[in-house]
C-alpha cells in the first residue's frame, strides 16, 4: 500500500469515524519498499491540495521517513516556472510540460514508490488492527465491530 | 460553425451521444447535434474545427472516425447538388494532394459495378492528385443509409476524413487476450465507455469499489488516471498464480498508474470523508475525480453485506470474503439492492470533487420485470442514461455529476437512512411500479 493511499483511509469502524483520533492509522511493524514507477507530475499537482498534510507528516515521524515542512507546498513550487491553476484540460496539459522541481520528485517518492509491503495499521481511537499482506491492506471487520 | 460527419459503430445505440457528449466536455469543446438518430450510424455534428473534431474523437470508442462534411442530401442528386455549392475553400488544398474515393454502405448491398458508378459520379470534383488507396492525403468517403431492404438510399454524404477514432482500444483491451478475469468481468468496450463517461483523464484519480479483477480501474488508466480499487473479496484483488490485478495493469503498460488495491466493504469503508459531517465525520474535502463501478447484484435473494443479522441463514458464496483471512469468518446480513445504490450515491457525494463523476451500473429491472427507479442524490446531477439490452434483461449505465456545493439544493439534503438492520431484503427494495 502506497503512502498517498493512507492519508485517503480511516478506522473504517463507523463510531470511530467520528473522531480525529481514527485518522490517520498507524503503521506498526511496517515493512516499507520502494517500488519505482513513472513520474506523474500532473497528478501529484492535482491530488497534492487534497492531502492531509499534518496526517502525511505525522506518518513519515512513524515511519522514519524524512521529516516534511509544517505547511504544504503550494502547486507551483512543483514546477521550475510558475503555472495557471489546474481549471481546465488545457491548462493542465500545459502543466504537465513544465520541468518537475526536486521537491516534485520528492513528493512522488514518498506518494507513490514508497510502499507498506506488510504490516499492521492501527486505529489511534479502539486499536484496531489491520494488517497489510503483500502490499495489499484488509479492513473488513469482525462481527463484533460492526 | 463547420459540420462534421461522425461514423458511428451500429452498436450499443444509446451509448453513443452520452460518449460524444463526454468527450466534447472532457476537451472543452462546443458541439452541436445537427442530426442523429438511434438507427443509423452516421451523425451530423457542428463543431469550431478540425482540429477540434480530432481531438473529440481520438478517444471514442463507439465510433470509427470523424469527417469533414463536404456534401449531403436525401438523394444523389442532392448531394450533388449540395458539393456544388461547397466552398473552395475545402477542396481547392487537395487539388495535387493523393486521394482517393471509398464507399460506406450502411444497410445497402451494391455491386461492385454500381459501386464504382457512384465514385465515378464525382469525377467532376477538382482533383488532380494522383488515386492512393493506402494512406492518401485526402481520404473521401460517400456514406450511403439504405431503410431495411429499401432499393435506394434515404441520405447519402460526402466526407473528407479529419481523424480516426480511439477504438482500437476495444481490441487491445479484450477480455479474451487479458491474463486475468472472472465471469463478471465488463467486455473491455463497455469499460472502455464507462470511463470515457466518467471522464477519466490523466492526472485525475478514479476508485472503484467493487473492483474484482480491475477492469474499470484499468480502463480508466488506459485514458490517463490513476485507478484505485477495493473488493470485499480479498482474493479477487490477490489473484492466484501470478494473475492479479496488478498483472493486469502491467500487461497494458499501465501498471504506473495503479494506485492501490484493498479489501473493503462498501457499507463500513474505511474511505476518508465517506461518512460525511451528518455521519459524525470530519469534514475533510473530497478527492476522487471518478467514480466507475458495476455493484454486484442479486436483486430477489437480497445482496449480503457484512454484519451480523440475527436469525438468517448465510448468503451467497461467492460474497463470501477471505476465509483464508485469520482470525474470524465474517457473518453477514441482507442488503437490498436499493440500498446499496444508495449507498454508492452517499458515498459519491462526499467524496467526488466538484464536477467529478460517478458512472454506475444497474439492471433495468428487477427479475419479476418491475422497473428499478434511477436513483436521486441533491448533491448529484444525472447526466446520461444508457441502456444496454439483452434477451431478457436489460441494464443501464448512469453517469451523475457531482454539483458544486453552491448548486446544491440544501433543504434536499437529509442525513442518510439506515439500511438493513433487521429487515429482509424484500421489504427493503421499494421498486417503481410501471
Ligand atoms: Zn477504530
Amino acid at each position: 500500500m502506497k503512502i498517498l493511499t493512507l492519508n485517503f483511509l480511516t478506522c473504517a469502524r463507523k463510531a470511530c469515524k467520528a473522531t480525529n483520533a481514527a485518522f490517520p492509522l498507524h503503521p506498526r511493524d511496517a515493512e516499507l519498499e520502494i517500488v519505482e514507477t513513472d513520474l506523474n507530475p500532473l497528478f501529484i499537482r492535482n491530488i497534492l491540495p487534497r492531502i492531509e498534510w499534518d496526517a502525511l507528516r505525522e506518518i513519515c515521524v512513524e515511519l522514519g521517513l524524512p521529516t516534511l515542512p509544517d505547511a504544504a507546498p503550494e502547486p507551483a513550487a512543483l514546477f521550475a516556472e510558475p503555472i495557471v491553476p489546474a481549471d481546465t484540460m488545457q491548462d493542465a496539459d500545459e502543466g504537465a510540460e513544465k520541468q518537475p522541481t526536486q521537491l516534485l520528485q520528492d513528493l512522488h517518492r514518498l506518494l507513490l514508490e514508497t510502499t507498506i509491503a506488510t504490516g499492521k495499521l492501527v486505529c489511534g481511537n479502539c486499536g484496531h488492527e489491520y494488517a497489510v499482506k503483500e502490499g495489499i491492506a484488509n479492513f473488513l471487520l469482525p462481527s463484533h465491530l460492526v | 460553425m463547420p459540420e462534421y460527419l461522425v461514423r458511428l459503430v451500429q452498436v450499443h445505440e444509446s451509448f453513443r451521444k452520452a460518449e460524444l457528449e463526454a468527450l466534447a466536455e472532457l476537451a472543452g469543446i462546443e458541439m452541436e447535434f445537427i442530426s442523429y438518430s438511434e438507427d443509423s450510424p452516421f451523425c451530423i455534428i457542428s463543431l469550431p474545427s478540425s482540429d477540434a473534431a480530432a481531438r473529440l474523437i481520438t478517444r471514442s470508442i463507439l465510433s470509427q472516425g470523424i469527417y469533414e462534411l463536404w456534401g449531403h442530401g436525401p438523394t444523389y442528386a442532392a448531394l450533388h447538388t449540395s458539393l456544388r455549392g461547397l466552398s473552395p475553400e475545402k477542396w481547392s488544398p487537395h487539388r495535387t494532394s493523393s486521394f482517393r474515393f471509398t464507399l460506406d454502405s450502411f444497410q445497402g448491398s451494391l455491386s461492385p459495378a454500381a459501386q464504382r458508378a457512384i465514385i465515378e459520379s464525382f469525377s467532376y470534383l477538382p482533383l488532380d492528385g494522383p488515386i492512393r488507396m493506402k494512406s492518401p492525403t485526402l481520404d473521401l468517403c460517400v456514406f450511403e443509409a439504405y431503410e431495411l431492404h429499401a432499393a435506394s438510399p434515404r441520405s447519402v454524404y460526402l466526407g473528407a476524413l479529419v481523424a480516426g477514432s480511439g477504438r482500437a482500444a476495444k481490441t487491445t483491451f479484450d477480455l479474451k487476450k487479458r491474463h486475468y478475469i472472472s465471469t463478471t468481468s465488463m467486455d473491455a468496450e463497455l469499460a472502455l465507455v464507462t470511463a470515457n463517461l466518467a471522464l477519466a483523464a490523466p492526472g485525475r484519480l478514479f476508485y472503484d469499489p467493487f473492483m474484482g479483477t480491475g477492469g474499470f480501474p484499468v480502463a480508466a488508466a488506459h485514458f490517463g488516471a490513476v485507478g484505485l480499487g477495493s473488493d470485499i473479496d480479498g482474493r479477487s484483488i490477490r489473484g492466484k498464480g501470478g494473475r492479479d490485478v496488478r498483472g493486469n495493469f502491467r500487461q497494458y503498460g499501465l501498471e504506473g498508474l495503479y494506485l492501490d488495491g484493498f479489501i473493503s466493504d462498501l457499507t463500513n469503508s474505511p474511505v476518508r470523508g465517506c461518512m460525511g459531517e451528518n455521519g459524525g465525520e470530519r469534514e475533510r474535502g473530497a478527492w476522487l475525480d471518478g467514480i466507475v463501478c458495476d455493484p454486484p447484484y442479486g436483486v430477489r435473494e437480497g445482496l449480503k453485506v457484512l454484519g451480523l443479522k440475527e436469525g438468517r441463514g448465510e448468503g451467497r458464496k461467492d460474497l463470501t470474503p477471505n476465509i483464508r483471512e485469520p482470525g474470524y469468518i465474517p457473518p453477514k446480513r441482507p442488503y437490498s439492492f436499493t440500498a446499496l445504490l444508495d449507498d454508492i450515491l452517499h458515498f459519491a457525494s462526499l467524496t467526488l470533487v466538484e464536477n467529478g463523476r460517478l458512472a454506475m451500473w444497474m439492471p433495468t429491472a428487477n427479475d419479476e420485470d418491475i422497473e428499478l427507479a434511477i436513483p436521486t442524490h441533491p448533491c448529484l446531477k444525472v447526466v446520461s442514461v444508457c441502456v444496454q439490452p439483452f434477451n431478457k434483461w436489460s441494464r443501464r449505465l448512469l453517469t451523475y455529476r457531482r454539483l458544486p456545493d453552491s448548486e446544491v439544493d440544501r433543504s434536499q439534503l437529509i442525513p442518510k437512512r439506515e439500511h438493513g438492520a433487521g429487515i429482509h431484503a424484500d421489504e427493503l427494495n421499494d421498486f417503481r411500479r410501471k
